[in-house]
Protein backbone atom coordinates (compact mmCIF):
# COMPACT_ATOMS: atom_id res chain seq x y z
CA UNK A 1 0.00 0.00 0.00
CA UNK A 2 1.13 3.45 -0.83
CA UNK A 3 0.00 5.43 2.18
CA UNK A 4 2.14 2.99 4.41
CA UNK A 5 4.99 3.07 2.04
CA UNK A 6 4.58 7.07 2.82
CA UNK A 7 4.01 6.55 6.70
CA UNK A 8 7.34 4.65 6.55
CA UNK A 9 9.24 6.76 5.18
CA UNK A 10 7.82 9.20 7.21
CA UNK A 11 8.73 7.84 10.79
CA UNK A 12 12.10 6.64 9.03
CA UNK A 13 13.06 10.02 8.44
CA UNK A 14 12.00 11.20 12.01
CA UNK A 15 14.15 8.54 13.72
CA UNK A 16 17.36 9.25 11.35
CA UNK A 17 17.52 12.86 12.75
CA UNK A 18 18.50 13.00 16.45
CA UNK A 19 14.87 14.80 16.84
CA UNK A 20 13.00 11.61 17.54
CA UNK A 21 15.25 10.12 19.74
CA UNK A 22 15.96 13.81 22.04
CA UNK A 23 11.80 14.16 21.88
CA UNK A 24 11.35 10.34 23.39
CA UNK A 25 14.34 10.66 26.28
CA UNK A 26 13.18 14.00 27.61
CA UNK A 27 9.70 12.90 27.67
CA UNK A 28 10.45 9.79 29.21
CA UNK A 29 12.73 11.15 31.73
CA UNK A 30 10.59 14.49 32.54
CA UNK A 31 7.50 12.30 33.22
CA UNK A 32 9.45 9.20 35.03
CA UNK A 33 9.92 12.30 37.64
CA UNK A 34 7.04 13.09 37.99
CA UNK A 35 5.80 9.51 38.05
CA UNK A 36 7.91 8.78 41.04
CA UNK A 37 7.23 12.11 42.64
CA UNK A 38 3.73 10.77 42.29
CA UNK A 39 4.35 7.70 44.01
CA UNK A 40 5.93 8.84 46.94
CA UNK A 41 2.75 10.99 47.84
CA UNK A 42 0.75 7.96 47.45
CA UNK A 43 3.07 6.48 49.65
CA UNK A 44 2.65 9.03 52.50
CA UNK A 45 -1.05 8.70 52.13
CA UNK A 46 -1.41 4.84 52.07
CA UNK A 47 -1.92 4.66 55.75
CA UNK A 48 -4.52 7.27 55.95
CA UNK A 49 -6.11 5.79 52.90
CA UNK A 50 -6.51 2.39 54.07
CA UNK A 51 -8.57 3.66 56.82
CA UNK A 52 -11.46 5.17 54.85
CA UNK A 53 -13.88 3.77 52.78
CA UNK A 54 -14.39 3.64 49.10
CA UNK A 55 -10.98 5.86 49.16
CA UNK A 56 -9.18 6.45 45.80
CA UNK A 57 -6.81 3.69 44.33
CA UNK A 58 -3.72 3.56 42.71
CA UNK A 59 -4.84 4.11 39.49
CA UNK A 60 -6.38 7.55 40.63
CA UNK A 61 -3.64 9.19 42.36
CA UNK A 62 -0.50 7.71 40.55
CA UNK A 63 -1.84 6.97 37.10
CA UNK A 64 -4.45 9.58 36.18
CA UNK A 65 -2.46 12.52 37.56
CA UNK A 66 0.65 10.75 35.16
CA UNK A 67 -1.33 11.16 32.42
CA UNK A 68 -2.41 14.46 33.05
CA UNK A 69 0.83 15.96 33.16
CA UNK A 70 1.38 13.81 29.96
CA UNK A 71 -1.11 15.58 27.67
CA UNK A 72 0.58 19.02 28.99
CA UNK A 73 4.01 18.17 27.84
CA UNK A 74 2.75 16.78 24.41
CA UNK A 75 0.92 19.32 23.90
CA UNK A 76 4.37 21.10 23.59
CA UNK A 77 6.26 18.91 22.55
CA UNK A 78 3.40 17.57 19.64
CA UNK A 79 4.53 20.78 17.35
CA UNK A 80 8.23 20.39 17.22
CA UNK A 81 7.59 16.42 15.36
CA UNK A 82 4.58 17.53 13.23
CA UNK A 83 6.31 20.76 11.98
CA UNK A 84 8.77 19.69 9.37
CA UNK A 85 5.91 17.17 7.76
CA UNK A 86 5.02 19.27 4.86
CA UNK A 87 6.80 22.82 5.27
CA UNK A 88 10.34 20.98 5.39
CA UNK A 89 9.03 18.92 2.05
CA UNK A 90 8.38 22.34 0.50
CA UNK A 91 11.56 23.96 1.58
CA UNK A 92 13.55 20.99 0.60
CA UNK A 93 11.65 21.14 -2.93
CA UNK A 94 11.50 17.61 -2.40
CA UNK A 95 6.88 17.89 -2.59
CA UNK A 96 7.51 17.40 -6.44
CA UNK A 97 8.59 14.16 -6.09
CA UNK A 98 4.83 13.35 -4.52
CA UNK A 99 3.09 15.72 -6.48
CA UNK A 100 4.24 14.02 -9.68
CA UNK A 101 3.90 10.55 -8.48
CA UNK A 102 0.67 8.78 -9.22
CA UNK A 103 -0.54 9.10 -5.60
CA UNK A 104 -3.62 11.13 -4.40
CA UNK A 105 -3.24 14.13 -2.22
CA UNK A 106 -5.74 12.29 0.17
CA UNK A 107 -3.10 9.43 0.28
CA UNK A 108 -0.13 11.86 0.60
CA UNK A 109 -1.97 13.29 3.53
CA UNK A 110 -2.97 10.26 5.16
CA UNK A 111 0.18 8.88 5.18
CA UNK A 112 2.14 11.34 6.55
CA UNK A 113 -0.37 11.19 9.26
CA UNK A 114 -0.16 7.18 10.20
CA UNK A 115 3.58 8.14 9.91
CA UNK A 116 3.48 10.80 12.65
CA UNK A 117 1.03 8.66 14.83
CA UNK A 118 3.23 5.94 14.38
CA UNK A 119 5.86 7.42 15.94
CA UNK A 120 3.39 9.07 18.45
CA UNK A 121 1.97 5.89 19.62
CA UNK A 122 5.81 4.63 20.46
CA UNK A 123 5.93 7.51 22.91
CA UNK A 124 2.30 6.24 23.82
CA UNK A 125 3.59 2.95 24.56
CA UNK A 126 6.58 3.88 26.71
CA UNK A 127 4.17 6.29 28.71
CA UNK A 128 1.99 3.37 29.67
CA UNK A 129 5.33 1.08 30.45
CA UNK A 130 5.85 3.41 33.52
CA UNK A 131 2.31 2.53 35.40
CA UNK A 132 2.18 -0.95 34.24
CA UNK A 133 5.33 -1.58 36.39
CA UNK A 134 3.22 -0.84 39.51
CA UNK A 135 1.78 -4.21 38.83
CA UNK A 136 4.85 -5.69 40.18
CA UNK A 137 3.23 -4.56 43.59
CA UNK A 138 -0.03 -4.09 43.25
CA UNK A 139 -3.44 -4.38 41.53
CA UNK A 140 -4.65 -1.39 38.95
CA UNK A 141 -7.88 -0.42 37.83
CA UNK A 142 -7.54 -1.68 34.25
CA UNK A 143 -10.89 0.08 33.11
CA UNK A 144 -9.77 3.46 34.21
CA UNK A 145 -6.01 2.91 32.45
CA UNK A 146 -7.33 1.67 29.53
CA UNK A 147 -9.60 4.37 29.10
CA UNK A 148 -7.25 7.07 30.09
CA UNK A 149 -4.64 5.38 27.11
CA UNK A 150 -7.40 5.65 25.19
CA UNK A 151 -8.05 9.36 25.64
CA UNK A 152 -4.31 10.03 25.68
CA UNK A 153 -3.98 8.21 22.11
CA UNK A 154 -6.94 10.28 20.92
CA UNK A 155 -5.65 13.29 22.17
CA UNK A 156 -2.29 12.61 20.64
CA UNK A 157 -4.17 11.58 17.21
CA UNK A 158 -6.03 15.41 17.16
CA UNK A 159 -2.76 17.29 17.80
CA UNK A 160 -1.20 15.36 15.12
CA UNK A 161 -3.78 16.83 12.91
CA UNK A 162 -3.26 20.29 13.95
CA UNK A 163 0.12 20.10 13.22
CA UNK A 164 -0.34 18.55 10.18
CA UNK A 165 -2.61 21.24 8.94
CA UNK A 166 -0.36 24.47 10.26
CA UNK A 167 2.40 22.29 8.58
CA UNK A 168 0.94 22.33 5.00
CA UNK A 169 0.17 26.20 5.38
CA UNK A 170 3.88 27.00 5.82
CA UNK A 171 7.33 26.58 4.12
CA UNK A 172 9.10 27.10 7.29
CA UNK A 173 9.19 24.77 9.84
CA UNK A 174 9.50 27.06 13.18
CA UNK A 175 6.21 28.93 11.69
CA UNK A 176 4.16 25.65 11.59
CA UNK A 177 5.46 24.58 15.10
CA UNK A 178 4.64 27.91 17.08
CA UNK A 179 0.66 28.31 14.93
CA UNK A 180 0.17 24.69 15.74
CA UNK A 181 1.22 25.17 19.51
CA UNK A 182 -0.75 28.34 19.60
CA UNK A 183 -3.98 26.44 18.33
CA UNK A 184 -3.83 23.19 20.69
CA UNK A 185 -3.16 26.09 23.28
CA UNK A 186 -6.52 27.50 22.51
CA UNK A 187 -8.46 24.59 22.15
CA UNK A 188 -7.12 23.51 25.17
CA UNK A 189 -8.32 26.57 27.36
CA UNK A 190 -11.21 27.23 25.47
CA UNK A 191 -13.33 26.66 28.36
CA UNK A 192 -12.05 29.24 30.56
CA UNK A 193 -14.02 31.34 28.58
CA UNK A 194 -17.34 29.84 30.18
CA UNK A 195 -16.34 30.46 33.75
CA UNK A 196 -17.37 34.14 33.89
CA UNK A 197 -20.35 33.95 31.26
CA UNK A 198 -23.72 32.35 31.26
CA UNK A 199 -25.03 28.89 30.33
CA UNK A 200 -25.31 28.93 26.43
CA UNK A 201 -21.65 30.45 25.97
CA UNK A 202 -20.61 28.43 28.48
CA UNK A 203 -22.01 25.33 27.75
CA UNK A 204 -20.32 25.40 23.47
CA UNK A 205 -17.03 26.23 24.06
CA UNK A 206 -16.57 23.69 26.60
CA UNK A 207 -17.75 21.67 24.48
CA UNK A 208 -15.11 22.36 22.09
CA UNK A 209 -12.47 22.82 24.51
CA UNK A 210 -10.52 19.65 23.73
CA UNK A 211 -9.04 19.60 27.63
CA UNK A 212 -13.04 18.70 28.89
CA UNK A 213 -13.66 15.25 26.79
CA UNK A 214 -9.84 14.60 27.49
CA UNK A 215 -10.81 15.11 31.57
CA UNK A 216 -13.78 12.77 31.33
CA UNK A 217 -11.87 10.03 29.77
CA UNK A 218 -8.98 10.22 32.34
CA UNK A 219 -11.42 10.06 35.35
CA UNK A 220 -12.79 6.54 33.34
CA UNK A 221 -16.01 8.01 32.23
CA UNK A 222 -15.80 6.32 28.73
CA UNK A 223 -18.53 8.30 26.72
CA UNK A 224 -19.05 7.89 22.86
CA UNK A 225 -19.81 11.81 22.57
CA UNK A 226 -16.00 12.22 23.71
CA UNK A 227 -14.83 10.02 21.27
CA UNK A 228 -16.57 10.99 18.20
CA UNK A 229 -15.33 14.35 19.37
CA UNK A 230 -11.98 13.90 19.02
CA UNK A 231 -12.91 11.91 15.63
CA UNK A 232 -14.55 14.56 14.10
CA UNK A 233 -11.72 17.42 14.95
CA UNK A 234 -8.77 14.44 13.58
CA UNK A 235 -11.51 14.66 10.22
CA UNK A 236 -11.56 18.48 10.05
CA UNK A 237 -8.31 19.28 10.10
CA UNK A 238 -6.90 16.04 7.58
CA UNK A 239 -9.43 16.70 4.78
CA UNK A 240 -8.25 20.58 5.55
CA UNK A 241 -4.81 19.46 5.28
CA UNK A 242 -6.03 17.80 1.47
CA UNK A 243 -7.65 21.40 0.76
CA UNK A 244 -4.78 23.27 1.26
CA UNK A 245 -2.15 20.91 -0.57
CA UNK A 246 -4.68 20.98 -3.55
CA UNK A 247 -4.32 24.50 -3.70
CA UNK A 248 -0.58 24.23 -4.02
CA UNK A 249 -0.88 23.71 -7.85
CA UNK A 250 -4.06 25.86 -7.98
CA UNK A 251 -2.22 29.53 -6.78
CA UNK A 252 1.42 29.33 -6.04
CA UNK B 1 6.33 9.74 -40.90
CA UNK B 2 3.26 9.40 -38.83
CA UNK B 3 4.55 9.30 -34.91
CA UNK B 4 2.42 8.19 -32.08
CA UNK B 5 1.72 11.61 -30.20
CA UNK B 6 2.80 11.37 -26.78
CA UNK B 7 2.01 14.60 -25.07
CA UNK B 8 -0.20 16.76 -26.02
CA UNK B 9 -0.05 20.65 -24.73
CA UNK B 10 -3.24 22.88 -25.98
CA UNK B 11 -3.73 26.20 -25.66
CA UNK B 12 -2.08 26.54 -21.97
CA UNK B 13 -2.48 29.65 -19.76
CA UNK B 14 -0.89 30.38 -16.53
CA UNK B 15 -1.24 33.31 -14.75
CA UNK B 16 0.63 34.29 -11.37
CA UNK B 17 -1.80 37.29 -9.58
CA UNK B 18 -1.63 39.59 -12.64
CA UNK B 19 1.33 38.35 -14.29
CA UNK B 20 1.08 36.44 -17.02
CA UNK B 21 3.81 33.55 -17.34
CA UNK B 22 1.98 31.54 -19.82
CA UNK B 23 0.19 32.53 -22.61
CA UNK B 24 -1.46 30.30 -25.41
CA UNK B 25 1.35 27.44 -25.43
CA UNK B 26 0.60 24.27 -27.91
CA UNK B 27 2.77 21.58 -28.70
CA UNK B 28 3.15 18.14 -29.37
CA UNK B 29 5.79 15.50 -28.28
CA UNK B 30 6.13 12.40 -30.18
CA UNK B 31 7.32 8.80 -28.69
CA UNK B 32 11.15 8.21 -29.11
CA UNK B 33 11.42 12.38 -29.59
CA UNK B 34 14.09 14.31 -27.49
CA UNK B 35 12.14 18.14 -27.35
CA UNK B 36 14.39 20.91 -26.22
CA UNK B 37 12.81 23.71 -24.52
CA UNK B 38 14.98 26.52 -24.68
CA UNK B 39 14.58 29.98 -23.03
CA UNK B 40 15.98 32.68 -21.33
CA UNK B 41 15.90 33.23 -17.23
CA UNK B 42 11.97 33.81 -16.61
CA UNK B 43 10.67 33.14 -19.90
CA UNK B 44 7.90 30.23 -18.44
CA UNK B 45 9.90 27.31 -19.15
CA UNK B 46 9.44 25.55 -15.47
CA UNK B 47 6.34 26.55 -15.35
CA UNK B 48 5.69 24.67 -18.47
CA UNK B 49 7.53 21.80 -17.42
CA UNK B 50 5.84 21.65 -13.60
CA UNK B 51 2.34 21.93 -15.00
CA UNK B 52 2.91 19.18 -17.39
CA UNK B 53 4.40 17.49 -14.39
CA UNK B 54 1.07 17.75 -12.57
CA UNK B 55 2.55 19.89 -9.90
CA UNK B 56 0.87 22.90 -10.68
CA UNK B 57 -3.03 23.44 -12.48
CA UNK B 58 -2.59 25.32 -16.01
CA UNK B 59 -5.27 28.51 -15.14
CA UNK B 60 -7.00 27.33 -18.70
CA UNK B 61 -6.08 24.63 -21.27
CA UNK B 62 -5.09 21.19 -20.70
CA UNK B 63 -2.26 18.31 -21.25
CA UNK B 64 -2.65 14.95 -22.25
CA UNK B 65 0.02 12.82 -21.16
CA UNK B 66 -0.64 9.07 -23.63
CA UNK B 67 -4.57 10.77 -23.90
CA UNK B 68 -5.24 11.30 -20.21
CA UNK B 69 -6.14 14.88 -18.60
CA UNK B 70 -3.28 15.76 -16.31
CA UNK B 71 -5.71 17.68 -14.24
CA UNK B 72 -8.60 14.97 -14.49
CA UNK B 73 -7.33 11.60 -14.45
CA UNK B 74 -3.98 12.35 -12.47
CA UNK B 75 -3.14 9.21 -11.41
CA UNK B 76 -3.14 7.37 -14.92
CA UNK B 77 -1.05 10.35 -16.65
CA UNK B 78 1.38 10.64 -14.00
CA UNK B 79 1.84 6.69 -14.08
CA UNK B 80 3.62 7.85 -17.72
CA UNK B 81 5.99 10.50 -16.30
CA UNK B 82 9.09 11.11 -14.54
CA UNK B 83 9.95 14.09 -13.55
CA UNK B 84 13.20 16.11 -12.14
CA UNK B 85 12.59 19.06 -11.54
CA UNK B 86 15.25 22.19 -11.42
CA UNK B 87 15.66 21.29 -7.83
CA UNK B 88 16.31 17.38 -7.41
CA UNK B 89 13.44 15.95 -5.05
CA UNK B 90 15.98 14.45 -2.81
CA UNK B 91 15.64 13.06 0.91
CA UNK B 92 19.57 14.08 2.42
CA UNK B 93 18.93 11.34 5.19
CA UNK B 94 18.34 8.00 2.95
CA UNK B 95 20.96 5.86 0.96
CA UNK B 96 20.69 6.11 -2.72
CA UNK B 97 19.07 2.55 -2.45
CA UNK B 98 16.87 3.72 0.23
CA UNK B 99 15.60 6.50 -1.92
CA UNK B 100 15.37 4.77 -4.91
CA UNK B 101 13.33 1.81 -3.26
CA UNK B 102 10.99 4.69 -2.02
CA UNK B 103 10.17 6.08 -5.61
CA UNK B 104 9.82 2.48 -6.77
CA UNK B 105 6.51 2.17 -4.29
CA UNK B 106 5.48 5.80 -5.18
CA UNK B 107 5.60 4.65 -8.49
CA UNK B 108 3.42 1.43 -7.50
CA UNK B 109 5.76 -0.68 -9.32
CA UNK B 110 5.06 -4.34 -8.33
CA UNK B 111 6.94 -5.20 -5.78
CA UNK B 112 9.17 -7.86 -7.15
CA UNK B 113 10.18 -5.95 -10.17
CA UNK B 114 11.95 -3.45 -7.63
CA UNK B 115 15.47 -4.84 -7.68
CA UNK B 116 15.61 -4.96 -11.61
CA UNK B 117 14.68 -1.25 -12.32
CA UNK B 118 16.81 0.33 -9.02
CA UNK B 119 19.91 -2.16 -10.74
CA UNK B 120 18.56 -0.76 -14.05
CA UNK B 121 17.98 2.90 -13.05
CA UNK B 122 21.57 3.20 -11.00
CA UNK B 123 23.53 1.55 -13.69
CA UNK B 124 22.07 3.30 -16.37
CA UNK B 125 23.37 6.37 -14.17
CA UNK B 126 26.41 6.03 -13.39
CA UNK B 127 24.95 4.84 -9.53
CA UNK B 128 26.12 1.43 -9.39
CA UNK B 129 29.14 1.94 -6.97
CA UNK B 130 27.16 4.65 -4.56
CA UNK B 131 23.98 2.67 -3.81
CA UNK B 132 25.31 2.40 0.04
CA UNK B 133 26.14 6.29 0.77
CA UNK B 134 24.04 8.82 2.16
CA UNK B 135 22.81 11.03 -0.45
CA UNK B 136 23.47 14.24 1.48
CA UNK B 137 27.09 13.20 1.60
CA UNK B 138 27.51 13.07 -2.49
CA UNK B 139 28.45 15.77 -4.33
CA UNK B 140 26.04 17.80 -6.59
CA UNK B 141 26.92 16.01 -9.73
CA UNK B 142 26.05 12.59 -8.02
CA UNK B 143 23.10 13.99 -6.50
CA UNK B 144 21.58 15.52 -10.16
CA UNK B 145 22.27 11.78 -11.40
CA UNK B 146 20.44 10.37 -8.43
CA UNK B 147 17.57 13.05 -9.47
CA UNK B 148 17.87 11.27 -13.15
CA UNK B 149 17.56 7.79 -11.99
CA UNK B 150 14.61 8.54 -9.65
CA UNK B 151 12.84 9.95 -13.07
CA UNK B 152 13.51 6.77 -14.60
CA UNK B 153 13.26 4.12 -12.04
CA UNK B 154 9.35 3.43 -12.99
CA UNK B 155 10.71 3.72 -16.70
CA UNK B 156 7.83 6.02 -17.74
CA UNK B 157 7.07 6.56 -21.71
CA UNK B 158 7.69 10.56 -20.78
CA UNK B 159 10.80 11.78 -19.03
CA UNK B 160 10.78 15.68 -18.47
CA UNK B 161 14.36 17.03 -17.30
CA UNK B 162 14.04 20.15 -16.07
CA UNK B 163 18.13 22.10 -16.76
CA UNK B 164 18.99 18.00 -15.52
CA UNK B 165 22.83 19.72 -16.47
CA UNK B 166 23.67 22.14 -14.04
CA UNK B 167 25.91 22.11 -11.58
CA UNK B 168 27.88 19.51 -13.35
CA UNK B 169 31.49 18.94 -14.78
CA UNK B 170 31.87 18.98 -18.69
CA UNK B 171 32.87 14.88 -18.70
CA UNK B 172 29.51 14.38 -16.48
CA UNK B 173 27.45 16.61 -18.88
CA UNK B 174 28.42 14.58 -22.16
CA UNK B 175 27.74 11.31 -20.23
CA UNK B 176 24.19 12.90 -19.26
CA UNK B 177 23.41 13.83 -22.49
CA UNK B 178 24.66 10.45 -24.09
CA UNK B 179 22.11 9.06 -21.17
CA UNK B 180 19.20 11.31 -22.91
CA UNK B 181 19.80 10.01 -26.31
CA UNK B 182 19.92 6.56 -25.14
CA UNK B 183 16.68 7.47 -23.38
CA UNK B 184 15.21 8.76 -26.60
CA UNK B 185 15.42 5.02 -27.74
CA UNK B 186 12.23 4.03 -25.36
CA UNK B 187 11.05 7.57 -23.97
CA UNK B 188 9.72 10.70 -25.14
CA UNK B 189 12.01 13.04 -23.68
CA UNK B 190 11.21 17.20 -22.88
CA UNK B 191 14.85 18.78 -21.39
CA UNK B 192 14.76 22.56 -20.75
CA UNK B 193 17.98 24.74 -20.56
CA UNK B 194 19.55 27.45 -21.35
CA UNK B 195 23.00 25.65 -22.30
CA UNK B 196 22.54 25.75 -26.26
CA UNK B 197 25.09 22.96 -26.80
CA UNK B 198 23.37 20.64 -25.10
CA UNK B 199 20.16 21.23 -27.25
CA UNK B 200 22.65 20.87 -30.40
CA UNK B 201 24.23 17.67 -29.06
CA UNK B 202 20.58 16.24 -27.67
CA UNK B 203 17.41 16.59 -29.40
CA UNK B 204 15.48 16.02 -32.21
CA UNK B 205 13.03 19.36 -31.94
CA UNK B 206 13.49 22.83 -30.52
CA UNK B 207 11.07 25.28 -29.09
CA UNK B 208 12.28 28.65 -27.92
CA UNK B 209 9.96 30.49 -25.37
CA UNK B 210 10.00 34.05 -24.42
CA UNK B 211 7.84 35.99 -22.14
CA UNK B 212 5.64 32.99 -21.75
CA UNK B 213 5.14 32.58 -25.82
CA UNK B 214 6.24 29.87 -27.73
CA UNK B 215 8.50 31.92 -30.38
CA UNK B 216 10.06 28.73 -32.40
CA UNK B 217 9.20 25.42 -33.02
CA UNK B 218 11.55 23.77 -34.98
CA UNK B 219 13.59 20.22 -35.95
CA UNK B 220 17.12 20.17 -35.12
CA UNK B 221 17.70 19.87 -38.76
CA UNK B 222 15.30 22.67 -40.15
CA UNK B 223 17.55 24.67 -37.35
CA UNK B 224 20.74 23.86 -38.88
CA UNK B 225 19.70 24.75 -42.55
CA UNK B 226 18.76 28.21 -41.09
CA UNK B 227 21.60 28.66 -39.78
CA UNK B 228 23.31 27.98 -42.71
CA UNK B 229 21.86 31.13 -43.93
CA UNK B 230 22.37 33.19 -46.85
CA UNK B 231 26.07 35.03 -46.81
CA UNK B 232 30.02 33.87 -47.42
CA UNK B 233 32.95 35.60 -47.45
CA UNK B 234 35.07 35.60 -50.34
CA UNK B 235 38.57 37.13 -50.71
CA UNK B 236 39.81 37.63 -54.04
CA UNK B 237 43.85 39.01 -55.17
CA UNK B 238 42.28 41.24 -57.89
CA UNK B 239 39.31 42.72 -57.35
CA UNK B 240 36.86 42.90 -60.34
CA UNK B 241 34.00 45.52 -60.40
CA UNK B 242 31.12 44.76 -57.73
CA UNK B 243 28.44 44.80 -60.13
CA UNK B 244 30.14 41.65 -61.93
CA UNK B 245 29.70 39.95 -58.78
CA UNK B 246 26.46 41.23 -58.01
CA UNK B 247 25.77 39.84 -61.57
CA UNK B 248 26.28 35.90 -60.48
CA UNK B 249 23.69 33.81 -60.59
CA UNK B 250 21.62 34.04 -56.95
CA UNK B 251 23.55 36.81 -55.42
CA UNK B 252 21.48 39.52 -53.84
CA UNK B 253 23.87 42.06 -52.67
CA UNK B 254 27.64 42.85 -52.11
CA UNK B 255 29.57 44.05 -49.42
CA UNK B 256 33.14 45.49 -49.70
CA UNK B 257 35.00 44.81 -46.16
CA UNK B 258 37.40 47.00 -44.78
CA UNK B 259 40.70 45.17 -46.10
CA UNK B 260 39.62 45.88 -49.66
CA UNK B 261 40.37 42.25 -51.02
CA UNK B 262 36.88 40.52 -49.14
CA UNK B 263 33.89 40.92 -50.13
CA UNK B 264 30.18 39.21 -48.54
CA UNK B 265 28.34 37.86 -51.19
CA UNK B 266 24.09 38.02 -49.80
CA UNK B 267 22.84 35.31 -51.69
CA UNK B 268 18.93 33.05 -51.35
CA UNK B 269 18.37 30.30 -50.01
CA UNK B 270 17.67 28.30 -52.85
CA UNK B 271 20.79 29.26 -55.62
CA UNK B 272 24.32 29.11 -53.95
CA UNK B 273 26.47 30.79 -55.91
CA UNK B 274 29.43 29.70 -54.49
CA UNK B 275 30.14 27.04 -58.24
CA UNK B 276 29.74 30.04 -60.36
CA UNK B 277 31.75 31.94 -58.48
CA UNK B 278 34.75 29.62 -58.32
CA UNK B 279 34.48 29.10 -62.28
CA UNK B 280 33.85 32.94 -63.26
CA UNK B 281 37.16 33.68 -61.01
CA UNK B 282 39.09 30.74 -62.45
CA UNK B 283 38.13 32.34 -65.79
CA UNK B 284 38.88 35.40 -65.35
CA UNK B 285 42.18 35.14 -62.80
CA UNK B 286 40.67 37.22 -60.05
CA UNK B 287 42.91 35.11 -57.75
CA UNK B 288 40.23 33.48 -55.43
CA UNK B 289 41.92 32.01 -52.65
CA UNK B 290 39.10 31.79 -49.85
CA UNK B 291 35.54 31.34 -49.93
CA UNK B 292 33.83 30.65 -46.42
CA UNK B 293 30.19 30.13 -45.95
CA UNK B 294 29.12 32.09 -43.01
CA UNK B 295 27.15 30.32 -40.60
CA UNK B 296 24.60 31.59 -38.25
CA UNK B 297 25.17 30.13 -34.38
CA UNK B 298 22.44 28.72 -32.85
CA UNK B 299 23.03 31.45 -30.03
CA UNK B 300 22.24 33.99 -33.04
CA UNK B 301 19.39 32.64 -33.77
CA UNK B 302 18.26 32.74 -30.18
CA UNK B 303 19.59 35.65 -29.39
CA UNK B 304 17.35 37.34 -32.10
CA UNK B 305 14.35 36.25 -31.55
CA UNK B 306 14.24 36.26 -27.78
CA UNK B 307 15.16 40.01 -28.35
CA UNK B 308 12.45 40.91 -30.80
CA UNK B 309 9.19 41.49 -29.47
CA UNK B 310 7.68 38.56 -30.88
CA UNK B 311 4.22 38.58 -32.50
CA UNK B 312 3.58 35.59 -34.59
CA UNK B 313 4.61 31.94 -34.10
CA UNK B 314 7.03 31.11 -36.15
CA UNK B 315 6.04 27.53 -36.48
CA UNK B 316 8.31 25.80 -39.50
CA UNK B 317 7.48 22.61 -38.81
CA UNK B 318 3.72 23.19 -39.59
CA UNK B 319 4.49 25.66 -42.28
CA UNK B 320 6.59 22.88 -43.82
CA UNK B 321 3.92 20.44 -44.03
CA UNK B 322 1.24 22.99 -45.03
Amino acid sequence: MIIFSIAARELRSLFLSPLAWTILAVVQFILAYLFLAQIDVFLQVQPRLAALEGAPGMTELVVVPLFGSAAILLLLVVPLVTMRLVSEERKAQTMSLLFSAPISMTEIIIGKYLGIMGFLLITLALIALMPLTLLLGGALDGGMLFSGLLGLALLLGSFAAVGLFMSTLSAQPAVAAISTFGVLLLLWILDWVGNNSSGEIKGIFGYLSMLRHYELLLKGMFDSSDVIYYLLLIMVFLVLSVHRLDADRIQR
Amino acid sequence: MKAQVLVSVEHLYRYYGGACALNDVSFDVNRGEVLGFLGPNGAGKSTTMQILSGNLAPSTGRVLINGMDIVKQPRQAKAALGYLPDQPPLYRELTVNEYLQYCARLHRLPRGEHRVAIDRAKQRCGLTEVGKRLIGNLSKGYQQRVGIAQAIVHMPALVILDEPTVGLDPIQMREIRALIRELSSEHGVILSTHILPEIQATCDRVQIINKGRLVLSDTLAGLQARMHSSSMVVALHKMPPMAELAALPGVGSVELLAEGHRVRLHHTSEQNPAEALVERAVQQGWGLHELIPECVSLEQIFVDITRTEPHEVTDVTRDEAA
